[in-house]
């Protein structure tokens, strides 16, 4: 019962609790970085159970973080104060909503998961793509969801702790699921189907269940966001930023969930570290724009990483294998 | 490989950097643009005439005694990016008040953090009317689109044309909503919306768009869209064959919008904020300038960067102090300001009491036609 | 009644002369796919690269025929552009996916998701993301109908439309004798079937695998500058859409078979036109996307596809 697993994250949300009031404190902008970093770890390895260990490449997870952002940020919305008015009760209303966003995202993902089913490779990651798109459209056209104008208002219910311990426990969950016999489906879906029907796994609840959960966490995510930022906008859920978690993945390594963590954090101080750079006043003019247009350098990375280390920082050499 | 113990590292001592360049005879104005991006040529323009303006005001001495330093940064046209830029100016860079910007959506990112911090923010250009609804440190410069929607609409009723049809872009909420006031004010004013159509961002074939609108027979067509689309809108529909004028506002205004559309606006009209043909002193005085800095002709958005950054110098001026709460009611009381965009009283709401400009295109080049007062 | 008619024949012409650029585009992603088995997913920038191609070297080309636009000139700025993107395309494939020929699959599929970011950012990079206005290289007019047809004369077609569908059948020709009559075509074909076979064969795989990808960018930079013909404002983005759409109709024709990618694409077009002349512009790109789902769930081997078992 009292797994080391589950000591450490007891240990882990405890900490993250203790630590919360103080890390509040911090300068604004790092605890931006902070949380955003948080939020992309939720992000990232809910995406990488689905490419990383179950070989399902999907290009849309930003399209799940918008049905979770903007699920979620509704509920709040709308029915905030509905529990009353106290601390307890509001935290309680957010947490309700952060969970309506990830069963929201969840059942998207179980809609793009279903057809996915007979797909594999591109045609895959062209769908998922569509998904992201309709997801988009959908919300463009939302009057209650303020379709282009985009949705504010949101209280911002999002700390540390919270980010944290949803980041500890998206982990845990992966890493527990993929350590035990269902991690054996997910990675003997991803090495050989049709040798995994054959010897009787069920292919379609495996891959079912990658995109339900990877979709769940990327809700969940969506919440958090949308209650930091406090404004969300549909072209904030764009292929762009389903390229942004896909490279944390890669990056990472695809199927090593403490890889895609450190590409997570990595990923999210880039940007930042750019902004500095492309100011120092010594570098040669051009090498700044460079450095103001981060697409650039991360299209280079994923070809570079590509060529030469394609299982990323950390992962598993199942990339690197030759075709028998 | 950029190791992960690196960067604390990394980061403080970049942040001990800034903090040693925190002279005490300067003023701190933060700016955000879209300076790269999808909307890059809007960022671009008035991130310019932003910079000309906070240049003539140090030139001539600065503000209170002090320089003003203009901290920039590029929010890539994306969203997400405003807030972290917001906190990061506000808290690092430690500036007094922040300037930005053009798009609507990314001036709601950040208006509630300026608000929470009392820091005021004033955009040269978002028309949508949430923006100043956020706060009342919340400022802006610029016409909202409730106004610049009846101009148009006056205008069409004024030459008579009665029967409009509207090409809208569903992607942009500034398109949506300019639409909506030019379609509220037309129809309770004795006219008619004959068809309503709809476009995206990044579309190039308005063919099918344009048959359905020529069907309906109309005496003006509405598109209230951005250049890059109106061009090629523009185009296609006199090869269709439709004489009727077009109306537009003040995403029109784009160095490509006649290169690509060549006489094909010919007779058509548009709302803005400013012409360089105005032959107002103040204006051609900014033109000049303008010229002689970039070599190019200022457009709004430049013409409403520069006025953002003059009217806040001119507020801390009357304030007499940085400070946030002063500064919010010295801005608060701008009336009468000679901008380059028009006389520009801001009003219980924050925002522009002005004119609006209404240019009409003659081959192939803007003129000027005449200004509307609110 | 007569209206109704019109407005439809209208719509079905818009709709063929941007099928005609899709199914262009098209053709390249089928060809490629045809021989290696992979979706180029960069292949739609190369379709930009042809449009801006077109604008750097069209003027100078244009002059040399003479004064303003002529069509000797555009033929000539049309071929120029397809030489440039077809080594722009074999350069491509050379540096990025020659070295993963060996690996899986997904390993070249994000690379060429990288290559099309590339093209792209540093496009808005070095050209400015700004659209451009493409030089006109043709006199683009209506044509005349007699007005003796009766009520077909109010129907607008424009010279340029005709030119796409047009130069579109020509091109259809020559890659149709190209891969059916010359030894290199037999070559592609029989990389497509069997690639150990092939090589067992005495076939260079390495010159036939450029040789497609050269005319498979070949097309569409021809694309790229009709479609600049027609819609002269570019920009760095433009093919991001356009090879989505394209993409689709090689899918929906039959992934790997020419004629299909053809037909897929005047169909793409037309559904497109049809959707948002009648339907609404909105749904225009969700049921392209709806399109290809469905294709996929009931015929993933599209329309004149073969079935294709995949082997253990």
């Amino acid at each position: 019962m009292f797994e080391r697993s589950k000591i450490i994250l007891v240990v882990v949300l405890v900490a993250c609790g203790v630590a919360s009031p103080y890390v509040s404190g911090i300068n604004p902008y790092y605890y931006d970085i902070l949380i955003s970093i948080g939020i992309n770890i939720i992000l990232a390895a809910g995406l990488n159970l689905v490419n990383g260990y179950t070989g399902q490449f999907s290009l849309g997870h930003a399209g799940f973080m918008a049905a979770g952002a903007y699920a979620s940020a509704w509920l709040s919305l709308s029915y905030g104060d509905a529990l009353g008015t106290s601390v307890w009760a509001t935290t309680t209303a957010f947490v309700l909503a952060l969970f309506l966003g990830g069963v929201v995202a969840a059942l998207s993902g179980l809609l793009v998961g279903v057809p996915s089913l007979r797909l594999k490779g591109d045609y895959l990651a062209i769908v998922t793509l569509g998904f992201n798109e309709i997801i988009k459209g959908v919300i463009q056209n939302a009057e209650p969801l303020g379709a282009q104008r985009g949705l504010g208002g949101m209280v911002q219910h999002t700390t540390f702790f919270w980010t944290f311990a949803f980041a500890a426990l998206t982990v845990y969950v992966v890493l527990s699921l993929v350590r035990s016999t269902y991690g054996r489906g997910f990675l003997a879906v991803r090495d050989d189907e049709i040798a995994a029907e054959a010897m009787g796994i069920n292919t379609t609840k495996y891959k079912v269940l990658a995109f339900v959960l990877g979709a769940f966490f990327a809700g969940i995510a969506g919440g958090l966001y949308a209650h930091f930022k406090q404004f969300i906008h549909p072209e904030g859920f764009n292929f762009m930023k389903s390229i942004d978690v896909v490279v944390m993945v890669i990056l990472g390594g695809m199927g090593s969930t403490a890889g895609v963590c450190v590409a997570a954090a990595l990923l999210t101080i880039l940007p930042e570290v750019l902004r500095y750079v492309s100011k120092i006043e010594a570098l040669p003019h051009w090498l700044q724009q460079v450095a103001e247009n981060r697409m650039i350098l991360y299209s280079l990375l994923l070809i570079i990483l590509m060529l030469t280390r394609p299982q990323g920082l950390f992962g598993a050499g199942a990339l690197k294998k030759k075709k028998a | 490989m950029i190791k992960l113990t690196h960067v604390p590292g990394l980061l403080a001592l970049l942040s001990l950097t800034a903090a040693s360049a925190l002279a005490q005879d300067e003023i701190k104005v933060g700016e955000f643009a879209s300076l790269t991006g999808g909307s890059a040529s809007f960022g671009q323009s008035s991130h310019k005439g932003t910079v000309l303006a906070i240049e003539e005001i140090n030139a001539a001495g600065g503000v209170l005694g002090k320089k003003l330093k203009l901290i920039t940064e590029d929010d890539q046209s994306t969203a997400g990016q405003p807030s972290t830029i917001a906190r990061k100016l506000i808290s690092q860079d430690k500036i007094v008040a922040l300037l930005g910007e053009v798009a609507s959506s990314r001036s709601l990112e950040a208006a509630p953090i300026c608000q929470q911090n009392k820091i005021p923010m004033i955009s040269p250009a978002s028309t949508n009317p949430k923006v100043t609804e956020v706060g009342d440190y919340i400022f802006r410069v610029c016409f909202i689109d409730p106004f610049q929607g009846t101009v148009m609409s006056k205008f069409a009723l004024s030459k008579g044309w009665k029967n409009v049809a509207v090409l809208t872009n569903v992607k942009e909420d500034y398109s949506v909503g300019l639409a909506e006031f030019f379609v509220k004010h037309i129809t309770a004013n004795g006219g008619r919306i004959t068809k309503e159509q709809k476009y995206s961002t990044g579309d190039k074939d308005f063919k099918a768009q344009l048959t359905s609108l020529k069907a309906g027979k109309p005496d003006a067509i509405f598109i209230p869209g951005y250049y890059a689309e109106v061009s090629l809108i523009a185009k296609q529909a006199k090869l269709l064959g439709i004489k009727v004028p077009l109306l537009g506002g003040d995403g029109w205004v784009g160095d490509s919008l006649l290169k690509v559309a060549g006489n094909a606006l010919d007779g058509s009209f548009l709302s803005c904020h400013f012409s360089s043909d105005d032959k107002d002193a103040v204006v051609q005085g900014f033109v000049t300038k303008y010229k002689a800095k970039y070599g190019e002709v200022p457009d709004d958005m430049a013409a409403l960067g520069y006025d953002s950054a003059v009217i806040l110098a001119e507020a801390i001026k009357r304030a007499g102090t940085t400070d946030g709460e002063k500064l919010k009611v010295a801005l608060a009381a701008t009336k009468d300001h000679k901008g380059i965009t028009g006389v520009i009283t801001l009003d219980a709401q924050r925002n522009a009491q002005k004119p609006a400009v209404i240019l009409g295109i003659v081959d192939g080049k803007f003129q000027f036609i005449e200004k509307v007062a609110p | 009644m007569a209206d109704k008619l019109l407005e439809l024949l209208q719509q079905i012409i818009n709709g063929l002369s941007q099928g005609s650029i899709y199914a262009l585009i098209a053709l390249g992603y089928t060809m490629v796919f045809g021989v290696l088995r992979f979706i180029n997913f960069a292949h739609g920038d190369v379709f930009m690269l042809g449009a801006f191609a077109g604008f750097y070297l069209g003027p100078k080309t244009l002059a040399l025929f003479g004064e303003g636009p002529s069509y000797p000139g555009a033929i000539a700025v049309l071929l120029v552009a397809m030489v440039v993107c077809a080594a722009i395309g074999i350069i491509i494939e050379r540096l990025c996916y020659k070295p993963l020929r060996e690996r899986p699959k997904l390993t070249v599929l994000i690379t060429a998701i990288g290559v099309s970011l590339f093209l792209e950012n540093g496009g808005q990079f070095a050209f400015g993301a700004d659209p451009k206005s493409f030089p006109e290289i043709i006199t683009d007019r209506l044509i005349e109908i007699p007005a003796s047809w009766g009520r077909i004369s109010e129907l607008t077609i424009t010279i340029s439309q005709l030119l796409v569908i047009g130069i579109t059948v020509v091109l259809l020709f020559v890659l149709t004798y190209i891969v059916m009559k010359t030894k290199m075509g037999m070559a592609m074909r029989a990389l497509s079937f069997n690639p150990v076979a092939a090589q067992l064969m005495g076939i260079n795989i390495n010159v036939v695998i450029s040789f497609t990808f050269g005319l498979g960018s070949a097309l569409a930079g021809a694309a790229g500058i009709l479609t600049s013909i027609q819609q002269p404002s570019i920009d760095p983005l433009m093919g991001v859409n356009a090879g989505l759409k394209a993409f689709v109709a090689a899918v929906l024709g039959g992934i790997g078979n020419i004629p299909g990618a053809a037909l897929g694409g005047i169909l793409i077009g037309l559904t497109e036109a049809l959707v948002v002349g009648y339907v609404n512009p909105t749904y225009r790109d969700p049921i392209v996307f709806g399109v290809l789902i469905l294709v996929l769930l009931v015929k993933p081997t599209g329309l004149l596809g073969a079935s294709e078992r995949e082997k253990v």
